[in-house]
């Protein structure tokens, strides 16, 4: 830690000299490759609009986090998240109704939920903060956080995520196969929850879905295997986050939405470079 | 079994000996796919499953079945190539790390039994119908099942690649003496490949060697089909 601030304020740049900013760096650095490798199986499985629905039911978290008297409402958001994930991945497997009707109704009942609790007495200006982010005040806790989190799934990704791609590509087929696919669905949901709801703070939830989504997708506008796929998707998810970071200081703008910006341009020049 | 509170299929008892290739038909919402979904264990239900083994010395082992989906709808984009679903079934290398050269081979080695061989770069996505079943096909036979349970394997396919590819059915049924469960609408050519055709419609309603099932009133009322005797005309060249 200590080692990564010499190093970065040794940069001849002027945003290198503040903690905050080599602090929200390094979080940048670690959250790339997270929505690399779970947006690239998001997109495969066309999940895009369960995890949207993640990030904007958060503000029931926040809401639950509140009522609890909890210092920090993340010990409440993450929780609360992952058995909405839970929830939703068993209703798509039980119910016969359609899942992104599902999943929009779960969406607008949370969101409203957690808008009606936290507007109460007229307040709700003060959690403006979780719709647009603050990447600032990142505490190093949270980046202990992200450091422990970044092997974690490392791990998933390196034992099971053959059985996510072969889940994905047809369930049938992957259960004459032995795979339990309810519960990698499950299982994959529940993670996809967790990593979104952890840096909504940072991110906001309004934009915090298109850091998943943005780098899978311009990936696949280059990638024809699934190894290019994530080295396009960690190269395009790595480069908007530091671009947009520090267009953000310079810009005096929120840093989660500069960094969506650069993703949509890479995206868009992706699409315009794409093989026929 | 019943699904959400109706009841899908009830009181089937279906005896598949080795090496038979048994065609199963019957109208749209008649069970045969959710037939299939139960046996693979997918679905729940209330069957029992009994595996006979040929060999009594070898020990007991659940019996290993093989799926070709009906079809696998995939979006054109997907970066996924027929190396990276075989890779992603068969071996435990996560395949976001790349393909082992060992892998490559044996996949390759696979998908040469169905001619296939020549499609392992390929992304799926920008496989032809036909070659997608091939392509299916060679991985439900890797490791080699006890029963091939094959799902519409032809809807959608050309005439040749359906005569190409029922060919390489019958010919892998011989050679392995597998047992195979075929569901298919193409009676005539569902008729000229199976030993047994088996009419279901929420429950067994005929079973026996294909010409008889095809001749009953009742399938030709169903299915509006010729006299089984009469031969289909070939397809154009």
């Amino acid at each position: 830690m200590i080692a990564w601030h010499e190093l970065i304020g040794r940069l001849p740049f002027e945003w290198a000299h503040y903690a905050f900013m080599r602090n929200a760096l390094l979080a940048v650095l670690l959250l790339a490759p997270l929505y690399a490798a779970l947006g690239g199986m998001v997109v495969n499985r066309r999940m895009a609009f369960f995890s949207e629905a993640i990030g904007h039911s958060a503000l029931t978290g926040v809401a639950i986090g509140t009522l609890a008297g909890l210092a920090d409402p993340l010990g409440a958001m993450l929780p609360f998240a992952a058995l909405l994930a839970g929830g939703i991945s068993w209703i798509r497997r039980h119910s016969s109704v359609p899942s992104d009707s599902v999943i929009g109704l779960v969406m607008a009942f949370t969101m409203s939920l957690g808008v009606v609790i936290l507007s109460r007495g007229g307040s709700f200006a003060r959690y403006a903060a979780y719709l647009v982010g603050d990447i600032l005040t990142l505490a190093p806790r949270d980046l202990a956080l992200l450091a422990a989190l970044l092997p974690a799934v490392g791990i998933l990704w390196a034992g099971w995520y053959n059985r996510f791609l072969l889940a994905g590509l047809n369930p049938p087929l992957a259960v004459s196969r032995g795979l339990r696919v309810g519960a990698l669905d499950t299982a994959f949901s529940v993670v996809v929850a967790l990593v979104v709801t952890l840096s909504i703070r940072w991110v906001g939830l309004l934009v915090v879905n298109a850091l998943l989504i943005l780098p899978a997708a311009a990936a696949r506008n280059l990638a024809r295997r699934a190894s290019a796929y994530l080295v396009w998707a960690l190269a395009i998810s790595g480069a908007s986050g530091v671009l947009g970071l520090v267009t953000s200081y310079y810009a005096n703008t929120a840093a989660g939405a500069t960094i969506v910006l650069f993703a949509m341009a890479f995206f868009a020049l992706t699409l315009a470079a794409r093989r026929p | 079994m019943t699904i959400g509170g109706r009841v899908i299929l009830e009181d089937i008892n279906l005896h598949v000996h080795c090496g038979e290739l048994t065609a199963i038909v019957g109208p749209n919402g008649a069970g045969k796919t959710t037939l299939f979904r139960a046996m693979l264990g997918e679905l729940p239900h209330t069957g029992e499953r009994h595996f006979m083994q040929r060999d009594w010395a070898t020990e007991f082992r659940a019996p290993r079945i093989g799926y070709v989906p009906q079809r696998l709808d995939l979006d054109r984009e997907a970066p996924v190539t027929t190396l990276d679903l075989f890779a992603a079934a068969t071996s435990r290398r996560p395949v976001w790390t790349g393909v082992g050269a060992r892998a490559r081979a044996e996949a390759q080695r696979s998908l040469a039994v169905v001619a296939a061989d020549h499609l392992v770069d390929r992304p799926l996505g920008r496989l032809s119908g036909g070659e997608l079943q091939r392509v299916l096909l060679a991985l439900a036979l890797q490791p080699l099942p006890d029963l091939l349970l094959l799902d519409e394997p032809v809807a959608g396919i050309d005439p040749a690649g359906i005569d190409a590819f029922y060919r390489m059915v019958s010919d892998l049924r011989r050679r392995h003496d597998l047992s195979i469960l075929l569901i298919s609408h193409d009676l005539p050519a569902a008729a000229r490949v199976a030993d047994r055709m088996i009419h279901l419609n929420r429950r067994v309603l005929h079973d026996g060697p294909p010409a008889n099932v095809l001749a009953d009133p009742d399938v030709r009322r169903a299915f509006g089909t010729a006299p089984a005797a009469e031969p289909r005309p070939e397809a154009a060249p």
